[in-house]
Order: structure tokens, then sequence, then C-alpha cells
């Protein structure tokens, strides 16, 4: 499999990262040579494993369902780009 | 006369514990050797004001004889990926540019309830991602070690700032993250002990996220007893992580007994790779004699895996790093590029906030998670992940430690590999693939290379055992008597 600059370009706006026009071809060269020495995992007999998503051997537990934070918006605040009043301001988000 | 910010952690609290050393004259000194060693770059943010006033606490307490315990009064840095209450917080990155958190890292903030006294915030690769401390937004660390040639090496990466930072004298230990070898590889680097815990030891809690199943906080300072003192203060259970580990904390420090006799120690054959030095195979056979000469016993294992290890680390690492990272775009907080759609100031935002290699590596993790190519790919690197694990469950049926050389290779200079990743990625060939299986694992050092620039030596040992990872990293210590030093200023 190789990658293509078509592809690349499709990477990058899945990516949300804006690669210009005269990048794309050298940024193809740089991710073929990655996939490529990736590819050799192919030779794995991986036949009936199990896929790892985690190595701790544990199930998620449950803590009550109570409230214990909040009251705290000057810290939630601190970060915010913008503010009105008590609230955060950022660009318009949802269409 | 020996700097005091030159002592090591158990002879620090020591001297404080006889009353002839206060934390505040140990914190002074190690910010005259971070002031006098600004050149290395090691540290992003100094914290001198919090610095003086937690060792003046700690001074206080010990007067009324209300001692935290072995870590109170002790100067530490703290890498930039670790979140601190109200101290600029960057990842080495621009697109965090000016966030303060409001919160506390877990690991932090245990340290700082241990009685520790924060220096500082030091450098580190851009969101953890790199072996040379080169693709930091805030320039390159220089490692502390010269030679004849007069290059400036690098000391080692991810956690590259607290190794240069250790190794110079500037602080008595640091804490690091190792997500595929971030601790460990410039700990060998830079001469001084890295330790990666099991994962689940410590909480990650509060750390900037890179891979959220492989990153694990822990201890580098200059000897291994220090490691287990300073483990000690760092880890444990935090229900704030659900893959924190709900079990207790051995005393780390007790496990030192200095004796390997009848402890089976693995040497794996596959970790003979192409195009590696001599003086490191060297290293390694003379690790084992030491190890022999102490009562342990050899034996030979095989990991049948291990070259496919790295392989599958790089997709499984950028597949959840480009997860993680999706959320940095100049949305709530950090840098922000204006674009004339949402869409475009997601894309310019991103495109100027992250460095090349963290580019790459979300690319890298958006291909193989994509339609049509994540089952080729992430799937089954999951599975070969799984084979690894396989790997060390059995050789751990034989013996109770391995191992293996840290790196294959020593420092390098700074530019050097910067045009070729896989160049790049291979520092981490022996120590990704325990990291894949989530094994504790520590780098001693334990030889100069020709050039005379430090070497390390890797033990790795069953989850949840670091007791008998510190017992036989003690001994190689012990061994190895490595007592290099790197040149100190004017030398």
């Amino acid at each position: 499999m190789s990658l293509d600059t078509e592809t690349v370009r499709k990477i990058a706006s899945l990516a949300r990262i804006d690669v210009p026009e005269s990048e794309l071809a050298p940024l193809a060269g740089e991710l073929n040579n990655i996939i490529g020495w990736i590819e050799q995992l192919s030779e794995v007999d991986t036949r009936d494993v199990t896929p790892m998503s985690s190595v701790a051997e544990m199930e998620l537990f449950r803590r009550e369902d109570i409230v214990d934070d909040g009251n705290c918006r000057e810290q939630v605040l601190a970060n915010a780009p913008g503010r009105n009043e008590a609230f955060y301001t950022v660009p318009r988000v949802v269409e | 006369m020996p700097e005091l910010a030159d002592l090591t952690i158990s002879e620090a609290r020591q001297r404080l514990d006889r009353g002839d050393l206060t934390a505040v004259e140990l914190t002074r000194s190690c910010l005259a050797a971070m002031t006098a060693k600004q050149d290395l770059n090691a540290f992003i943010t100094e914290t001198p004001d919090i610095a003086l006033a937690r060792a003046g606490e700690s001074d206080e307490r010990r007067v009324r004889g209300k001692t935290l315990g072995a870590m109170d009064g002790i100067p530490v840095a703290i890498k930039d990926l670790y979140c601190t209450e109200g101290v600029l917080t960057t990842a080495g990155s621009h697109i965090l540019d000016g966030f303060v958190p409001t919160y506390e890292s877990t690991v932090t903030a245990n340290l700082r309830a241990a009685g520790s006294v924060m220096l500082g915030k030091t450098n580190l690769d851009e969101f953890a991602m790199g072996s040379a401390n080169v693709t930091s937004y805030y320039g390159p660390v220089k490692s502390p070690w010269k030679i004849s040639d007069g290059k400036d090496r690098v000391p080692g990466g991810s956690s590259g700032g607290s190794a240069a930072a250790v190794a110079a004298g500037l602080c008595l230990g640091a804490t690091g993250t190792d997500t595929g070898g971030s601790i460990r590889q410039p700990a060998s680097f830079s001469g001084i002990v890295g330790m990666k815990p099991t994962y689940g030891r410590c909480s990650r809690w509060g750390i900037v996220a890179f891979a959220s199943s492989l990153d694990q906080p822990g201890p580098m300072t200059r000897t291994v007893a220090d490691a287990a003192i300073m483990l000690q203060a760092m880890a444990g259970h935090d229900p704030k992580d659900s893959t924190s580990a709900p079990i207790g904390l051995p005393d780390f420090a007790a496990a030192l007994t200095n004796d390997v006799r009848g402890m089976k120690i693995g040497i794996p054959r596959e970790y003979v790779i192409d195009g590696m030095p001599g003086e490191i195979e060297a290293l390694w056979r003379k690790g084992a004699e030491m190890f022999r000469d102490a009562g342990a016993e050899m034996i030979d294992i095989s990991l049948p895996h291990t070259r496919f290890a790295l392989p599958a680390y790089y997709i499984v690492a950028p597949a959840e790093a480009s997860s993680n990272l999706a959320r940095y775009d100049g949305v709530r907080y950090g840098l922000r590029v204006p674009g004339e759609t949402l869409d475009e100031m997601y894309a310019r935002t991103r495109a100027e906030g992250f460095g090349e290699e963290v580019r790459r590596r979300i690319m890298i993790g958006a291909y193989v998670l994509s339609a049509g190519y994540y089952d080729a790919y992430y799937v089954q690197a999951q599975k070969v992940r799984t084979r690894i694990a396989e790997d060390f469950t059995a050789a751990f049926s034989k013996v109770d430690a391995i191992l293996t050389p840290t790196a294959p290779s020593a420092a390098f200079a700074i530019g050097e590999k910067m045009d070729d990743p896989l160049a790049m990625y291979l520092n981490d060939v022996f120590t990704v693939p325990s990291s894949m299986a989530g094994l504790p694992g520590i780098s001693v050092p334990a030889g100069l290379s020709a050039e005379g620039l430090p070497l390390g030596l890797q033990l790795i040992s069953r989850p949840f055992d670091e007791e008998t990872l510190f017992r036989a990293a003690g001994v190689l210590e012990r061994q190895a008597q490595f007592t290099a030093r790197p040149a100190g200023p004017g030398e």
C-alpha cells in the first residue's frame, strides 16, 4: 500500500491539520517510509489472537453517584480565551 | 567541596535529619546551579518562589518534629507534562501557549504532600514524542556530558530536561514519563537512574496524555535507592485514573537488600540487533558477569516477537495520540489561529501549534484508524501487542528479571538523526517491548563508551514486582561502580 498525495490530503483533512499543496508530496514520501516499515507486522501469525487494548486487567470500578466537585467558576474560566460575565465565550462551533 | 545540589536524596535526608542542613540551604544550592547551567535549557519554567516557600515550610515542620517523610524538603524538578496548579504547563508545545492549570496532577500532588520542593518545570520533546529532546517548541536540551569533539550531545528523550537536570546536579531527582522509553533511554544517555513503574502503579491523572494505554510516570535520580524513595512518594491508587491499580504499595527502599543469590535473570537472544556497537554488547555481557559474580543465575531466554514491538508501537501510540490530541483545536484554551471557517481555524491552529514530529504522528494515527485500514493496521498491531505480552509471560515462568541494554547507542550530537524519523525511532528498540506489555523497567548507568559517554543497562521484571527490579538494580549499581559525572562549570 502506497500513499499518494490525494490520500495524504485526505488524512490531513481528517486530522484537521492544514498542509500546504507544496508539502503534500514530500509528506507522502515520509509517511510511506514509515508505513512501509510498519507493514512487516503482517508477517506475524495472529489467527485466534485477541487484540490487546489495555494491559490493565481490571474492571472499571464505579464510584458513588454523588456530587464531589463544583462551585469553581473562576477556575473553569481561568484559561478561557474570552468571557462574558460568568460565561465562557468561544467562536461559533455549532452551525 | 561538592555542591549541596549534588547530594543524593538519601544523603540529603540524613543531613536534614541530623540538622546540619536545611531545606532552604539545599534549595538555594539547586536554584544557583540552575542559574549557572541555564545554557543546558533543561527548564522551561523555573519556580524559585514556590521552591523557597515550600522549603521554608519543610524546615518549619522539621523544627516542630512534624516531618512528612523521606522526601520532605527534597528539591525536585517536574517534567513539563505534569499539570501544576498556577504554573504554566506547556508539554513542550506551542499549542498550549499560556495554559496555566487550575489543578495539580495526582503525582505532583503526592510529591507535594510528601513535602518535596518543586524547583521548576523541565523541558521535553513536544507532547513527549521524541528520543532526543529536539522536538520541543522551547528548543533542544543540551546534555551536560561533553567530550573532546566539542559537539553538544542530546540528553535523550522525551524526558530530556529532567535527565539533564539530574545529571548536571541541578536537582536531587526529577519526574519523567515513559510511553516507549522516555524515562529509561534519557537515563541511559545521561548517566543516571531512570525507572518506569508497572503501568497502573502511578496515576496518570493531570498528566498531558500522549498514548493512554502506555503512558506511565516514574522517577529519575542519581541512585537506585533514590528512585525507590521517590517512587514511594509518587505512586499509589487514584480513583481519578480508572487504570490506576487498586493495590497497596510495598516498601520499595526495603527491597534493596543487596542480595541476588539464587535470582534467575534472563538474557533475551533477540536483543542483539544489526548495527549495534560492539561496546554495547560487551557492556551487556559484563553486566551478566556482574550478576553471576553476585550469585544470580543467568539464563538464556527467547522473546520471539521482539522485532515487531517497535512497528506495533508506531501504530498503537500514534493512533492513541491522534485521538488524545484532537482536543487541541484552538477553541477553549491555548493557541488560536483565526480562519474564514471553523474548519479552517482548526486546521490552521493545529498546523501552527504542533511541530513536525507531532503532526507526523497525528497523521499516521489518523491513517491507521481510518475506514478501510483499521483492521489491517490498528487491530493487527493490537494482536501483535498480545503476542509480545505473551512472550514476556512465558519468559517470567523461567526467570525473575530480564537484563538488556537500555539503548542501542550512546548519546549522539544534537542535529543527528533529525531528517530520518525511523533512525530516531530505533533509539527505543529495547525499551518499547516492555512498555507494550506494561512491565516495570529501570535503566542503571553501567559504563562509559569509548568516547566517554554514559551507557545504561536495563532490567525488566514481572508486573507489580518493582521490588525484584529494585533489588537487582541495586546490585547492578554496586557491581558497576559507575562514578563518572559530567564536567562541572569551567571544566
